[in-house]
């Protein structure tokens, strides 16, 4: 199986800051892959220079086989991609922004794909309303139906389901499903977890550096944490738990506490003098969360250290 | 790098599509020549009267009475002054104190009676040439007669022909003696300009600051494809704008229109690229469409000070006239008047229209050079 995108040591600096640094990503082809990190991890910034819109200062690899230092122009033809930022044409109607996208894009049989693309992303009764009247979640879907007119290799998507309602977040994934069924690579960023276990593979990035990549269960596995749910507790019950030792990371989840650390013994033993107290607790699987939190753990923020 | 025409047909309908929606724009479209033809057209149809004039009577003769009072019988003038010397006079003229100084010699009177047809010095202030041009017309009409009293008996023979005396117009200050005329084809050049300049650099910026430009540099349009199609749908609007000030110049203040409007619409179309370009470059340097109108601004401010536009070009000091010369505005006024007032024909204009040229594609380098296909 050969790679939609294969990058080596990426490297992105503004100015003095390096944003991205030394990313190695991998994402074969007709899969799709999850981008997740903080907020300003660099994941943007990832993005636009996979598609050319940002020079790159360090690394090298191609895209669709494409190199991304010289090719820029090709990758553009037979990528797509979804800003994270609405970036259509608010003061033009729906039906008109994409007719802009096809034409740009020099698609065969114009009319015909956008009426399907209308069709298809079920905006056919807002063809002439105006692209800045609508909401968040229509907008979301056109910008979609813009970024597959010209029927693309690859999609870069980059927080597309942001403050979009979980209904039409489902419906969003079935699509992706559906491109990538049809032989799409699809590289998507998102903060959702519940969409990062809809990925065939995650990358995990924080700081600019890519600290863990595979799919859930590999990432889950590697990190190797223990977790627990602790129950039968008061409501101070979260903050004793989180001035344990052995733990990294404990969540109140209704009358539940999740708990995970990196030490299984330790934790054991730990959760076990409270049970001692009379709590009850049991060993539950460490989710991405989890995982996430613990790799954040080990890199101290660059500028927080910087001080 | 590639080249696709459909690709900039895209462009064009998006920005045309775009244009209809944005009142602002459009308001500026129609509002800014209406605006700038009922300023300055109300100047020029202004026939200012009741001019203030010096008199320096060095006869104190009849006839030289006589003209005066024609002169203030006209309505055009009003005799304030009444300077003794030549130095005094002249400190008149430059203060503004008068617009006009006449200068009646010795012995005008009998000279005129003699038949010898003396010189009666008219000078005018003619910084303002609105200011004097009717009164200088009625001026020449009344010399003619202004004296028909006193010629009578013997000397009515003198009543026929040419004038009893020869009136001397010295237009000063401004040598070329221009003519209202001048304003109204000029406008076109200065309207063109300013809407030119600012329409193209919103355009852009506007991309940039509502975030559209990533979409638009994600998609293949290249640079150069990106320009002509913004540029085009705003040469459509410069022709507008044109055909509305011409419009307007004929009926309302009957601007002769010598020469041929095929010559001066090839013209006008080399002007206007020169302008879109030069708000593309401004695009490539303004971060938001704030920056972008006050760039507009910049360039605009010297075009219609030193383009000949405001002051008389001749008029400048040395180092203006350089400046001026680089401006596009400069020589399409000198190719606007000289069509439609002179009717010059394509030799007369093809030196102009190069140096335009010139700048349209000097700007447009500096713009494709500057415009960035990414967004760093
Ligand atoms: N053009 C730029 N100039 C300078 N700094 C930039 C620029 N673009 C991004 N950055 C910085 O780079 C870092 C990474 O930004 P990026 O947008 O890639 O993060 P992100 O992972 O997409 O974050 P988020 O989840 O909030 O979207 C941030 O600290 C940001 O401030
Ligand atoms: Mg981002």
């Amino acid at each position: 199986m050969t790679d939609a995108i294969r990058v080596t040591g990426l490297t992105k600096r503004f100015g003095a800051r390096t944003v991205v640094d030394a990313v190695d990503l991998r994402v074969p082809e007709g899969r799709i892959m999850g981008f997740l990190g903080p907020n300003g991890s660099g994941k943007t910034t990832t993005i636009r220079m996979l598609c050319g819109l940002l020079t790159v200062d360090g690394g090298e690899g191609t895209v669709l086989g494409l190199d991304i230092r010289t090719a820029a122009a090709a990758i553009k033809r037979q990528a797509g991609y979804m800003t994270q930022r609405f970036s259509l044409y608010e003061d033009m109607t729906v039906g008109e922004n994409l007719d802009f996208a096809a034409r740009v894009q020099s698609v065969p049989g114009r009319r015909a794909r956008v009426a399907e693309a209308l069709d298809r992303m079920g905006l056919g009764g807002r063809r002439d309303q105006l692209a800045g009247h609508l909401s968040g979640g229509w907008k979301q879907r056109l910008a979609l139906a813009a970024t597959i007119l010209h029927k693309p290799r690859l999609l870069l998507l980059d927080e597309p389901t942001a403050g979009v309602d979980p209904q039409a977040r489902r419906e969003f994934w079935d699509r992706i499903h559906g491109f990538a069924a049809e032989g799409m690579t699809v590289l998507v960023s998102t903060h959702y977890m519940d969409e990062a276990e809809r990925c065939h593979a995650i990358a995990y990035i924080a700081y600019g550096k890519l600290l863990a990549a595979g799919s859930v269960a590999e990432v889950t596995a590697a990190a190797g944490l223990a977790a627990a749910d602790v129950s039968g507790g008061d409501p101070e019950l979260v903050r004793r738990i989180k001035a344990l030792p052995s733990v990294e990371t404990a969540t109140a989840m209704g009358a539940q506490v999740h708990v995970a650390g990196a030490d299984a013994a330790a934790l054991a033993a730990d959760l076990d003098r409270l049970a001692a107290e009379g709590l009850s607790w049991r060993p539950a699987p460490a989710n991405l969360e989890d995982v996430f939190i613990h790799l954040m753990a080990r890199r101290p923020d660059p500028a927080e250290a910087a001080r | 790098m590639t080249f696709s025409l459909s690709r900039v047909l895209a462009m064009m309908l998006k920005e045309l599509v775009q244009i209809r929606r944005d009142r602002l724009t459009f308001g500026m479209m129609v509002g800014i020549p209406l605006m700038q033809l009922l300023l300055f057209g109300y100047a020029i149809n202004a026939d200012p009267k009741h001019l203030p004039v010096a008199v320096r009577d060095a006869d104190g003769g009849p006839v030289g009475r006589a003209v005066i009072a024609a002169m203030q019988a006209s309505q055009y003038f009003d005799v304030t002054l009444l300077p003794a010397t030549e130095a005094e006079s002249e400190a008149i003229l430059a203060g503004g104190a008068a617009q006009f100084v006449v200068s009646i010699p010795p012995d005008f009177s009998r000279r005129v009676l003699r038949g010898e047809r003396p010189g009666l010095l008219v000078e005018a202030d003619a910084t303002d040439p609105a200011a004097t041009a009717n009164a200088l017309g009625v001026l020449e009409r009344l010399a003619a007669h202004a004296a028909d009293r006193d010629l009578s008996g013997p000397h009515a023979r003198l009543r026929q022909g040419a004038p009893p005396f020869e009136l001397i117009v010295h237009r000063r200050y401004n040598p070329e003696g221009e003519t209202a005329f001048n304003i109204v084809p000029g406008l076109m050049g200065v309207v063109l300009t300013m809407t030119m300049v600012i329409m193209t650099c919103l355009a852009v910026t506007r991309e940039r600051e509502r975030g559209t430009m990533e979409s638009l540099l994600a998609t293949p349009l290249t640079p150069f494809e990106v320009m002509i199609g913004k540029i085009v749908p705003y040469v459509g609007i410069g022709y507008l704008q044109v055909a509305f000030i011409l419009g307007t110049a004929k009926l309302l203040f009957a601007v002769p229109m010598v020469g041929s409007l095929a010559l001066l619409s090839a013209v006008t179309v080399v002007f206007i690229v020169a302008n879109l370009a030069v708000g593309f470059t401004f695009s490539t340097l303004a971060a938001n469409q704030l920056q972008a109108v006050q760039a507009g601004f910049f360039f605009f401010l010297p075009s219609i000070l030193l383009s000949g536009f405001m002051f008389p070009f001749r008029g400048m000091p040395e180092w203006a006239q350089v400046l001026g010369e680089a401006l596009p505005l400069t020589h399409f006024l000198r190719v606007v008047r000289g069509i439609l007032l002179k009717g010059s024909g394509w030799g007369e204009v093809a030196l102009d229209v190069a140096a335009i040229a010139l700048f349209a594609v000097a700007a447009g380098a500096v713009a494709i050079r500057r415009y960035r296909m990414t967004l760093d």
